[in-house]
């Protein structure tokens, strides 16, 4: 049976450098392992349901060990990747706590970074050859 | 945007969308799953929304 041009992929690319890409750039990683389908609906959904969160004056929030819950939500939000630090570069994600979309805008910006992570483990597993 | 309900929607959509591509490889499946978590989503949401709706806050 010959090769596809995915296969060829998987085979040539180091796992943890696919996993890096598919979390800098949402998507990058099933690009890269040939897997175009896919690559481009994560490239386009989760940096928008990113920006739809910050549209609704969601906040980035700050890592503080000394408040365990939004040093976790600091860690979800970071999962999007490069979003995160133009929008920290933009100076967006203040939040605005008295919006009446403020929640949900937490709500979108937490969970597409939380997606970012299960699209980087997959990526990690096509990598692998376990998919 | 100031509609929950609308909100909702686009949260469920998003997710649905997402899921969907991540536990299906072909299209027509993708759009299967994804029509059902969208379903399931916004069915669940509305389910307990009328569930809570007695309990004051």
């Amino acid at each position: 049976m010959r090769a596809t041009a995915a296969d060829r992929a998987q085979a040539a690319t180091n796992p943890y450098l696919i996993c890096a890409a598919s979390w800098l750039v949402p998507g990058a990683g099933h690009l890269w392992l040939g897997r175009s389908q896919k690559g481009l609906i994560f490239l386009v959904t989760l940096p928008l349901m990113f920006a739809t969160g910050l549209w609704l004056q969601g906040r980035l929030f700050p890592f503080q060990p000394s408040e365990p819950l939004v040093a976790l939500a600091a860690l979800a939000d970071l999962g999007i990747g490069l979003p995160y630090f133009i929008a920290k570069a933009m100076n967006l994600g203040a939040g605005n706590v008295v919006a009446l979309s403020y929640e949900y805008g937490n709500a979108f910006v937490i969970v597409a970074g939380l997606l970012n992570m299960l699209v980087v483990l997959d990526a990690f597993d096509i990598a692998h050859g376990r998919k | 945007m100031t509609s929950h309900f609308l909100l909702m929607l686009l949260f469920a959509a998003f997710v649905s969308v997402a899921f969907a591509t991540l536990m299906r490889d072909e299209p027509r499946e993708q759009l299967m799953l994804g029509a059902r978590l969208f379903g399931g989503f916004v069915g669940a949401g509305i389910a307990l929304g009328w569930l809570l709706y007695p309990f004051p806050i």
